[in-house]
């Protein structure tokens, strides 16, 4: 059998070098791009920070050392509370909420995937949760939950903090996301890994838990530390049901002082917090790319 | 041979309108190994797992010990600790080590002390020479030691009869011959067990029935000498012709 074709190889030695307007690209001038390419960016924000007719103004404004320093210790005379108290609030809020978050987002995820006749309306409960919870915007929950929760007059659950309704709120937006990452994870394990579970007489539970689950999980770290990555910036959003976190100490002072460097110093504690999370997510899909490459 | 194991009554399952297995009966005796032979997409592993109701069949019956797996109140995890089955994909658990994708069975599903299981999955591991693997994971094996790890594995439940689904038709060749050995050992040893495979060496070897399934339907059954020398249909001949 052979191939009819009009093309012949060519007897010309093929030229490997690239055109010249590509080599900044290619081989190790790529370490002399790369710096020159920082120093350009690092420029260009100079530029705008300094040379910008506003520019005096905006650093007094923002980026002022006294106002800064002020902003972080306080100054319970002026009614200023201290933003490096408030973001203590924000820490053990997005800490509670994450752990909750886990759990009910697990037993969403869960109830979704489950087949038992029996637990079908709790099914369809966790279907329309989701949904709506995905729906509405975290900022609404965060309201409804705060505000709504107090006027019902329960014992307990109605006389809490704002910052507690927080968490509620926080836990009740994210869990539906977080669910659906899992769930996700869970199809993501070959069906393989069940029938082998299944054909060694393990319960629907016990294939769950101890075959199906440990291998979903360890698939959505990334994502799911995603998730969490930016639970933790929404804690900023239970400063509209007045919790002194963050952002609300740094309102307050703006408005005491008329300067805005807090809210400045409230971005850099955000960044500060969500930094090794996202340094630890990168390394994580790094070592999961490199194990799967390793695989094939 | 006079103890019926396992036995499958005009067993019909269908997927949506396809149907797979059209009317399949078959008995499998103590200590007897039949050999299901067949091309692929023929019904060979619809009916292993019909077999351990890894499916739900839609009409006829599957029987265990003389008593109808189609009965309500049979509950299906019961059933599958006495049937041990092995995949293609040998499926064992990435997450575990080789000696934990042992004792999960027994301690787990039988709820086996952990202290009992483990000499014995040690045991297990040293019949195939891979005990001092017990502490590795499954991805630093080699398929057939894998595959071999999830025979033994599928063993630890002490079942009564083996399902083996083409178990080497994902290993490169030259790691075939280790998988077989372990199986004829077993076949040897009295292990009761239902094949599925394209060996047809190995199936003449070991297999004190043979049956060929065709398009979901037992086209012929016999011993090994009687279908692999003097098979009596077109289509058997025409299988066989295909895969020598």
């Amino acid at each position: 059998m052979s191939l009819d074709t009009d093309a012949t190889p060519s007897d010309e030695t093929p030229n490997f070098f690239a055109p010249r307007h590509r080599r900044i690209f290619v081989g190790r001038r790529g370490v002399l791009a790369s710096t020159l390419s920082s120093v350009l960016i690092v420029a260009a924000i100079a530029v705008l920070l300094f040379v910008a007719p506003g520019g005096a103004t905006f650093r007094y404004t923002f980026f002022n050392g006294h106002d800064l320093w002020l902003a972080w210790v306080g100054d319970p005379s002026k009614g200023l509370s201290a933003l490096r108290d408030g973001l203590l609030t924000n820490i053990w809020m997005f800490l509670l909420s994450e752990v909750l978050v886990l759990i009910f987002g697990l037993a969403i995820a869960w109830t979704r995937i489950s087949q038992t006749p029996v637990l079908y309306p709790f099914r369809v409960l966790a279907t329309a949760y989701t949904d709506v919870m995905r729906g509405v915007p975290l900022l609404l929950t965060i309201l409804l939950v705060g505000f709504g929760l107090p006027e019902l007059g329960f014992p307990v659950i109605s006389y809490q903090s704002p910052a507690v309704y927080g968490v509620a709120a926080l836990t009740l937006g994210y869990s539906a996301y977080v669910a659906e990452v899992i769930r996700a994870g869970i199809f993501s394990v070959p069906n393989g890994q069940l029938m082998a579970a299944r054909s060694l007489g393990l319960t629907q539970v016990a294939t769950m838990r101890r075959v199906i689950l440990p291998q979903a999980i360890r698939n959505v770290i990334p994502p799911l530390l995603n998730d969490f990555i930016s639970l933790q910036k929404d804690t900023a959003l239970v400063s509209v049901l007045g919790a002194i976190e963050v952002v609300r100490s740094a309102e307050i002072f703006s408005a005491t002082e008329f300067n805005q460097s807090g809210l400045v110093l409230a971005a850099v504690f955000f960044i500060v917090l969500t930094i090794p999370m996202t340094r630890f997510t990168d390394r994580l899909i790094a070592r999961d790319r490199a194990r799967r490459l390793a695989n094939e | 041979m006079a103890d019926v194991v396992l036995e499958l009554d005009s067993v019909v399952k269908r997927f949506g309108d396809h149907e797979v297995l059209r009317g399949v009966s078959l008995a499998l005796h103590r200590h007897e190994v039949v050999c299901i032979i067949g091309a692929s997409g023929s019904g060979k592993s619809t009916l292993l797992r019909c077999a351990n109701l890894l499916e739900k069949i839609d009409e006829g019956s599957v029987s265990l010990f003389g008593q109808n797996l189609m009965d309500p109140r049979i509950d299906p995890d019961l059933v599958r600790r006495h049937i041990g089955m092995v995949f293609q994909s040998y499926n064992l658990f990435p997450h575990v080590d080789v000696l934990e994708n042992i004792l999960l069975g027994p301690v787990r599903a039988l709820k086996r002390k952990r202290s009992d299981v483990e000499p014995e999955a040690l045991a297990l591991l040293d019949r195939i020479g891979l005990k001092e693997r017990a502490h590795d994971y499954p991805e630093k094996l080699s398929g057939g030691q894998q595959q071999r790890v999830a025979i033994v594995r599928s063993l630890a439940m002490r079942p009564a009869l083996l399902l083996l689904d083409e178990v080497t038709s994902a290993l490169d060749p030259t790691l075939v011959g280790e998988v077989l050995d372990l199986l004829t050992d077993l076949a040897h040893q009295g292990t009761t067990m239902l094949i599925a495979t394209h060996e047809m060496n190995f199936a003449r070897d070991v297999a004190h029935q043979v049956v060929y399934l065709d398009a979901g339907v037992i086209v012929e059954r016999g011993t090994p000498e009687e279908i692999f020398s003097h098979p009596q249909h077109e289509s058997t001949r025409s299988f066989l012709e295909r895969v020598r």
